[in-house]
């Protein structure tokens, strides 16, 4: 039985097609102006690259933050609850998923059967977002995904002093004005956001296996420094980070259906 | 006898040239990228208009962000002292003092005296700020100054900005203008959402009545009414430029240091 979930989220929409225990497809875009647009979008590349229609799809779960606009969506269920089986379904010891989206961080505890036992999120202020790195990126005229691999030769990383996203990039502006090297002004970002991510995290407790998911989880800079403030180890599942939610939602889906018949 | 205040804020820099009670001249100008050229150039262009020259001062004072970094005062006094001084000597029944600057906020609580007797600071969020405002007003394609003259004359039915953060608003207001929504109605939300930041900073500070407000956003004739609402009072109107009571305080205690020193 082949079934999907959709993520729209406030910068990309993630779809991922799911057969038992096989993913067919998975497919991230840029986000359209309107989330029903992007629904499609990325839902076609998928069946398009599982070579299937969407009469083949039995089920279809949305989630993210445009989920109520997906057309073909069949349910919809919250991120923090697709987030939870999506991490779980890939290695089973996990117990805490620290997602880092476009517009939003959360923190979520699960138990061994990935329900979700708390959660904090942080959408209301940009720092601490994956907005923090793009603004950051913009300000320094460097593409987002180059952030990690320049970071990577920084020695002495500055300290971000600011958490403000418009007094950080001020200040930053002052860091490449005095000379400051790229590679540790970047890493210094990393550091920033990674600490206040984890100050997100520890105020519901943390857990021994944690993994890290969204956009931001690519950037290898941002695994290290989030490991670093956390003092533990991060879980690398192999799959890709930003498609966790989606495949929450097709695992979802699957369970509906399966109740179902 | 005559003293000076000087105040080295982070977007603008303000000097007060003061003759007893008159106050000789004064001037208001954009910061330069080093608090020292802003401090001497702001305050050869007070002595200017004061026409003045520098020995004739006997005292000067210097407040601000850049305070230390002044090299002709002879004593630094922190901006909530200086603000608190210039209020109320302004207004004699002042008791709270809301000071908004370029990149931060502060609400001051006094007591008949004058003296501070509580205070809370915002310059950790651009949000209540001044720069709250400047990023809008670049949206809008207007300086700091055009906010106000855009309100005039706006719709019934009022926008609302509902994120308190400086970048989310911004993506707010990018939304309100792509929809159609008129400049003047995307301006006094912005108004009224600054005020709404303000505002709870003075309600943590606990309100007593007079209040007054200084900084350069005072002259923001939209966040002064939208505060006046949020907070039930009326705030009370300064005889001069809400900009320069840093100075203006700094001034008044270079001269009380002076007297004190010399009597």
């Amino acid at each position: 039985m082949i079934v999907a979930g959709c993520d729209v989220g406030s910068l990309t929409a993630k779809a991922v097609i799911l057969d038992e225990n096989t993913i067919l497809a998975s497919q991230i875009i840029q986000d359209a102006p309107e989330p029903e647009t992007s629904a499609r979008q990325v839902m076609d590349l998928a069946l398009k690259q599982a070579g299937i229609s969407m009469d083949s799809i039995a089920y279809c779960v949305g989630t993210g933050y445009g989920r109520n606009q997906i057309p073909f969506a069949d349910a919809v269920e919250s991120e923090i609850f697709c987030h939870g089986k999506g991490a779980q379904w890939n290695d089973a010891s996990i117990r805490m998923v620290i997602d880092i989206g476009g517009q939003d961080a959360k923190a979520i505890r699960l138990d061994a059967h990935a329900n979700v036992i708390r959660y904090i999120y942080n959408d209301k202020c940009a720092s601490g977002t994956g907005r923090f790195l793009d603004v950051m990126a913009d300000a320094l005229d460097i593409g987002i995904e180059e952030m990690g691999r320049v970071s990577q030769t920084s020695k002495s990383p500055v300290t971000i002093s600011n958490q403000c996203v418009i007094f950080a990039e001020t200040e930053i502006i002052s860091l490449v004005n005095e000379g400051k090297p790229m590679p540790d002004i970047i890493s210094g970002l990393h550091r920033a956001l990674a600490h206040r991510v984890a100050a997100l995290a520890k105020s519901i407790e943390l857990e021994e296996h944690i993994t890290f998911t969204g956009g931001v989880a690519k950037n290898p800079g941002m695994v290290a420094s989030l490991e670093a403030a956390l003092g533990r180890n991060l879980i690398k599942t192999g799959l890709d980070p930003q498609i966790n939610g989606a495949l929450g939602a097709a695992l979802i889906a699957q369970k509906t259906i399966q109740g179902k018949s | 006898m005559i003293v000076a205040g000087c105040d080295i804020g982070s977007l603008t820099s303000k000097a007060v040239i003061l003759n007893n009670k008159n106050v000789l001249g004064y001037c208001v100008i954009r910061s330069k990228s080093k608090p020292e050229e802003s401090a001497r150039e702001v305050f050869k262009l007070a002595l200017k208009k004061a026409a003045v020259h520098e020995e004739q001062i006997m005292y000067c004072v210097g407040t601000g962000y850049g305070r230390n970094k002044i090299p002709f005062i002879q004593e630094a006094v922190s901006e909530i002292t200086c603000h608190g001084k210039g209020a109320q000597w302004v207004l004699p029944r002042v008791r709270t003092v809301i000071d908004i600057g370029g990149q931060d906020c502060k609400a001051i609580k006094l007591d008949k005296e004058g003296t501070i007797q509580k205070f809370i600071t915002n310059d950790k969020c651009a949000a209540g700020t001044g720069r709250f405002l400047e990023v809008m007003a670049k949206l809008l394609g207007v300086g700091i100054n055009g906010l106000v003259g855009l309100t005039v004359g706006t719709n019934q039915e009022p926008l609302t900005l509902s994120s308190a953060c400086t970048v989310w608003a911004q993506a707010e207001v990018i939304h309100h203008l792509n929809a159609g929504k008129s400049k003047g109605d995307i301006a006094e939300a912005i108004n009224r959402a600054m005020a709404a930041r303000v505002a709870i900073l003075v309600g943590n500070v606990g309100l007593e009545k007079d209040v007054c407000m200084t900084g350069g956003v005072a002259k923001n004739t939209g966040v002064v009414r939208h505060l006046e609402k949020l907070l039930g009072v009326k705030i009370k109107r300064l005889k001069f430029d809400p900009q320069i009571m840093g100075a203006f305080g700094a001034a008044l205690i270079a001269k009380q240091m002076f007297t004190g020193k010399n009597s």
